[in-house]
């Protein structure tokens, strides 16, 4: 270790950096979540952590802030070793996270959600003025000026946020980590935030910034590491590095390879033209549709493809009558289709898997059997007694049929393995012999066996006449199972690609660049 | 976060679990042999009425409250409604209006209560399925109200009365059996059939157990919520009928006084989750008998009735604590 | 102005404004509605409420709930009555120690063995409602006449009487708590985000449990209030109060979700539940309509709906609609 004047801020190392995370192995349950990655963050550097969901970034993170221990590695902070068991000990330690559910508390006032923790006392007693000047002092170096003495929700998430990093510097934080900070700011906010982030790089305090708007990246950053499957695969300065290599290194695909088969997808050799079952039109909701626009076919699987963030499930709530839209419209074979409850899609031959089985899927409680025919029991049910029969009768027929490894059609769900469970999700729908089945990330969370099972499933469905409308983080999936591709990006469709003009490279171009360019993938 | 959910769940025995599953019907068990050996004239018809007449009434309510709960809710105002009930019925059939024709008084008393039970159940829905406030604090109104609107209804006055035809519901014997213990036993079989056979039951199920999944599933997770708080509201009407039937007279202050605990001790002893999503009907009435008798058994072998309510207590904490264990 | 805002105007002021217009309507129809003794009487007996409504707002606005407190009041009181033979300090101590007893047995529930706070505080309910009666025989007890006891219950500090005094002091320690240490500071930012708490590094655990503690310790004080005001430990009385102390505290504005709320407020609470009984009294007195004190609960559940429904439409926020 080397002394010398950096020291007296504290930043110096032989190598010069604020944090060297190397060599981190985490396992949960025995399946490795995180492989010799690493992660390095230089002082007063703003870093782009990035890749797909599970690729490890947020087990990373939860390691660095105490959540989670490390089976192996080392961490470093400050040129010392960094060991704490909780997210208040890294707080201590000088590293900050804001996560992307703001925690803090809405109903208290800005003032105690900076200051509470380290109070300022007047004889014993909570010294309001000194700690309301102390918040407005805070708040005042981002140029924010809001009534500390209001309570938080009074005001919108960019100055919550604000609040966050104000209490982070309180803290003496001098790493701050964003999760997904921009996730629900407009433009404007965006620009307010990133103002905020480039004075404190000024101020000598590094960011990790997670996030998955690449344009936000180039405009902000100044290095990025890519993780997937729990590994590091890049570190690299943003100025170096394309968007395409980018999204191509975070996605595992390389560009100059040639593709071969990956998954157990097989497409038919030429784009059908059934007739359109339903249509969007420029539907926009919430903070994360704006323009989505799309034509599905009887017959065929279309997908939805962007980058998390990019407005695919929040589409498919809209499609299922589970959120509904502020403008645009839909229409199920040409007559106007407003949904306003999932039962009205339901009734109009819809199925939808969720992506997330725990939150939105199963019933944990409930058996396989039951599970399976949720949403069947207005008709296996007779003057509201289920007919145990024709119910045993469906569920045997799709627990053979998808080879459901169970031990009987009354095992708890929860007991399943992700698989399995996915296959009970499929089954309650297609027992409901639907006309448009929504999967969302279908294969997510599920081991390889299963995974072609459900593929081959899909397609097979889709031949007999079923439009499948397919959404997957997996590039792969969607380039060589879909027969019709929308790229999503941003909250707008971008592209569309059916038959043979769907590829990987131009999926990426898309998703990448917001519009198609057909020959030269660099920027 | 699942940090590290598996490990022990590996081991084929776990002891929680097991106790969780059927420590109330173990304890049933001992209780009894326990009470044949040492409790004096024990094994005897009249010993057995005594309990299922003490414990009738509560089976009865917490039938109802096992599907409320079973949705992830709670109903307080129990109690207040079988006072309502109770006030409502012997103010029609002991009315001038009937004369002679007592019989028909009696009809409409009973399902007039019984619809004003009902109403007022609905009412509890309504507030938590409309407005989406919390079980706990929508029928804290009712809970509160309820009694009062019972004693305005009689003025606080004791209602005595002797009408053989009403009676019948808390003092008769058919075969022998008092007819509350057939209508108990009617009410917990038709419901742990409607929780386990019919499509309402599903519904009660999956709204507890994921209320988001089952609204996707399309589900009507409003109609549900307002279903079962008016089945309780039912029960606690037949209950409220059947206390003043065996007392012959009816005080608004004291009808159903306190049932609300009994009730909710019954469902807890007996299994179901509190959170909702899982539910047992029979686990119900074994924990409504278990606390009985266990409250017998401390009377019988001279304990005093306050000790048998700190015993109640601790059984309904382990019980509560068990459960805890086996979620985790 | 935003709807929220809007509720927390409501939730605030509505309660004094409806506090105050009462009392004005009682003043100009009834004759001796402000006079001495009747203001006395209604300010000594809701006293014991009003302690008992302190410890369950700080209970519910960390977003638990406290239904223990009406049979540790009645705990305490025998515990009172029968220590009122020793003395007037071991009489209040035994009331308010059997009553931190309890409070900590709460806290220890809910905190270590994690069981929810409505089903916690129901065994500790029957818990103590068993204690009171073991402990009294089953009957009231008399507490000592010569030791100076009662005077709690009918003595007067000036013109205030003490049961009033000591619950005007409770309130303006728990509203400098509330206001003015970290510890109220925190009561506040657990109900409105326990998670949250924790990861901002607050002693989560601890003040819940301190927050139980204190509802318990309240109730034990009300209790030798209880005693000293009839002259006997009541073992079966209090059934009911933790509800009464509940919807005092919900008109009084607080948040039952937890997060929000004030010490204030919850007086005006109290007084509002308690004025609107006298109220229903002297109405029978002028003889245009017989109201039965049965119509108070009435009236109370009431007023509880309407300030529940208000709450709901005026907090529920338009743009968090998910399925």
């Amino acid at each position: 270790m080397v002394g010398g004047p950096a020291l007296a801020r504290g930043t110096s190392m032989a190598d010069g950096l604020l944090l060297s995370m190397r060599g981190i192995d985490k396992r949960f349950a025995g399946i490795p979540a995180l492989t010799d990655a690493s992660l390095e963050v230089e002082p007063g550097e703003v870093h782009a952590l990035i890749g797909q969901n599970g690729a490890g970034k947020s087990t990373m993170i939860k390691v660095l802030t105490g959540y989670h221990r490390r089976d192996d590695g080392d961490v470093a902070f400050d040129g010392k070793p960094f060991e704490v068991s909780s997210p208040q000990q890294a707080q201590a330690g000088g590293i900050s996270t804001i996560y992307q559910e703001i925690n803090l508390v809405p109903l208290r006032s800005v003032t105690e959600n900076i200051c509470l923790g380290r109070e300022t006392r007047r004889m014993g007693l909570l010294d309001w003025r000194a700690m309301h000047a102390e918040a407005e002092r805070l708040l005042g170096r981002f140029r924010v000026k809001v009534d500390v003495r209001r309570p938080l929700m009074d005001f919108s998430t960019a100055t919550q946020q604000m609040v966050a990093i104000a209490r982070a510097i309180g803290f003496s934080a001098r790493l701050v980590i964003m999760d997904e900070p921009t996730s629900s700011l407009d433009e404007q906010e965006v620009a307010v935030l990133f103002n905020v982030i480039r004075q404190l790089r000024a101020d000598g305090v590094s960011v990790i910034f997670v996030s998955h708007k690449l344009d936000e990246l180039y405009e902000v950053c100044d290095r990025v590491t890519i993780m997937r499957d729990g590994r590091t695969v890049r570190t690299a300065r943003m100025t170096e590095i394309s968007k395409l290599e980018l999204v191509s290194q975070m996605l595992g695909r390389d560009v100059a390879k040639t593709e071969g088969q990956t998954t157990s997808f097989s497409r038919p050799a030429q784009a059908s033209d059934g007739e359109v079952v339903l249509e969007g039109r420029s539907l926009a909701a919430g903070q994360s549709v704006h323009d989505v626009s799309f034509r599905l076919r009887r017959g065929e699987i279309a997908s939805f493809a962007g980058l998390l963030g990019a407005g695919r499930t929040e589409t498919a709530r809209l499609i299922f009558g589970a959120d509904h839209p502020r403008a645009g419209g839909l229409s199920l074979d040409g007559k106007g289709f407003t949904p306003a409850h999932p039962r009205d899609a339901i009734a109009a031959g819809f199925g939808f898997v969720s992506e997330d089985r725990k939150l939105e899927g199963i019933v944990p409680e409930m058996s396989v059997a039951e599970n399976m025919t949720l949403a069947l029991l207005p008709r296996i049910s007779r003057n509201g007694v289920v007919d145990e029969k024709r119910q045993r009768e469906v569920v045997n027929h799709f627990i053979k049929e998808l080879g459901i490894k169970c031990s009987g059609p009354g095992q708890r769900i929860r007991e399943l393995s992700g698989g399995n469970q996915q296959k009970v999700l499929l089954a309650r729908w297609l027992a409901m012999d639907p006309k448009l089945l929504i999967l969302d990330e279908p294969t997510r969370g599920i081991d390889v066996g299963a995974k072609g099972e459900i593929q081959r499933l899909i397609r097979s469905l889709a031949d007999s006449g079923l439009t499948v409308l397919m959404i997957s983080s997996e590039l792969e999936e969607v380039a060589e199972g879909a027969d019709r591709v929308f790229v999503l990006r941003e909250g707008r469709t971008v592209a569309e690609f059916a038959g043979d003009e769907i590829s990987e490279d131009r999926i990426l171009a898309a998703m990448a660049q917001g519009h198609i360019t057909h020959e030269d993938p660099t920027r | 976060m699942t940090v590290n959910a598996p490990g022990r769940r590996l081991d084929s025995f776990d002891v929680l679990e097991f106790l969780a599953r059927y420590g109330t019907l173990i304890a049933l068990g001992l209780l009894i042999v326990f009470n044949i050996v040492f409790t004096r004239n024990f094994a005897t018809l009249q010993t057995l009425n005594v309990n299922l007449t003490q414990v009738c009434t509560i089976v009865i309510v917490a039938t109802g409250m096992t599907l409320v709960i079973a949705t992830g809710g709670i109903d307080l105002s129990v109690g207040s409604i079988m006072a309502i009930s109770g006030a409502l019925a012997p103010l029609i059939f002991l009315s001038p209006v009937f004369g002679d024709n007592i019989a028909l008084g009696v009809a409409i008393a009973m399902v007039a209560a019984i619809s004003a039970a009902t109403l007022c159940g609905l009412f509890n829905g309504w507030l938590v399925a409309q407005f989406r406030i919390q079980p706990i604090v929508a029928t804290l109104v009712l809970f509160i109200a309820g009694r009062g609107i019972a004693q305005a209804m009689t003025n606080s006055n004791l209602q005595v009365f002797r009408v053989p035809e009403f009676q019948w519901i808390g003092l008769g014997r058919p075969f022998g059996l008092p007819v509350q213990v057939l209508l108990m036993v009617t009410l917990v079989v038709v419901t742990a059939w409607l929780l386990r056979r019919s499509r309402f039951g599903r519904s009660v199920l999956a709204t507890g157990g994921n209320e988001r999944a089952a609204e996707l599933a399309g589900i009507a997770v409003k109609r549900t919520k307002l279903a079962v708080y008016a089945i309780s509201g039912f029960c606690a009407g037949i209950a409220g009928l059947v206390v003043i039937a065996i007392n012959s007279a009816s005080d608004a202050n004291l009808v159903g006084l306190g049932m609300e605990l009994d009730a909710i001790a019954a469902v807890a002893v007996g299994g179901t989750l509190l959170v909702g999503g899982r539910a047992t009907i029979m686990g119900t009435l074994t924990g409504a008998l278990t606390i009985q008798l266990v409250r017998y058994t401390l009377l019988a072998n001279g304990v005093p009735d306050a000790a048998a309510m700190i015993v109640k207590a601790a059984i309904i904490a382990v019980a509560v604590w068990l459960q805890q264990q086996r979620r985790v | 102005m935003n709807r929220a805002h809007l509720a927390r105007l409501v939730g605030t002021y509505g309660v004094l404004i409806a506090l105050v217009a009462l009392i004005l309507f009682g003043w100009l129809r009834y004759e001796n509605f402000l006079s001495p003794f009747n203001v006395t009487t209604v300010v000594r007996y809701n006293s014991m409420f009003a302690l008992v409504a302190l410890g369950m707002c700080f209970v519910i606005m960390t977003g638990g709930i406290d239904l223990s407190v009406g049979s540790t009041a009645a705990l305490g009181s025998v515990a009172a009555a029968l220590s009122s033979h020793f003395g007037i300090i071991p009489g209040i101590a035994a009331g308010i120690g059997v009553g931190v007893l309890v409070g900590a047995i709460n806290g220890l529930l809910v905190t270590r063995a994690n069981i929810m706070p409505f089903v916690a505080t129901l065994c500790t309910l029957l818990a103590a409602s068993g204690s009171a009666l073991l402990l009294s025989g089953q009957t009231s007890v008399p507490v000592s006449s010569t030791s100076g006891f009662i005077s709690i219950g009918t003595g007067a500090l000036w013109i205030v009487p003490i049961p009033t005094a000591v619950a005007l002091i409770a309130y303006a320690l728990g509203s400098l708590v509330l206001n003015y240490t970290a510890t109220g500071r925190t009561v506040l930012a657990i109900g409105g985000n326990e998670d949250a708490s924790r990861l901002m590094g607050l002693p989560v655990a601890r003040v819940i449990f301190l927050v139980y503690l204190t509802s318990g310790a309240l109730a034990g004080l009300a209790g030798v209030l209880l005693a000293a005001l009839g002259y006997a430990g009541q073992p079966t009385e209090g059934v009911g109060w933790e509800l009464f102390a509940i919807a005092a505290v919900v008109v009084g504005g607080t948040l039952l979700t937890g997060g929000s709320g004030s010490v204030i407020t919850t007086l005006a609470g109290v007084l509002l539940l308690g004025i609107l009984f006298n109220v229903l009294n002297f109405e029978n007195g002028e003889g245009w309509i017989t109201l039965s004190a049965a119509w108070q609960s009435v009236v109370r559940g009431l007023f509880l709906l309407a300030v529940i429904l208000l709450q709901a439409s005026l907090t529920r926020s338009p743009q968090k609609k998910k399925v």
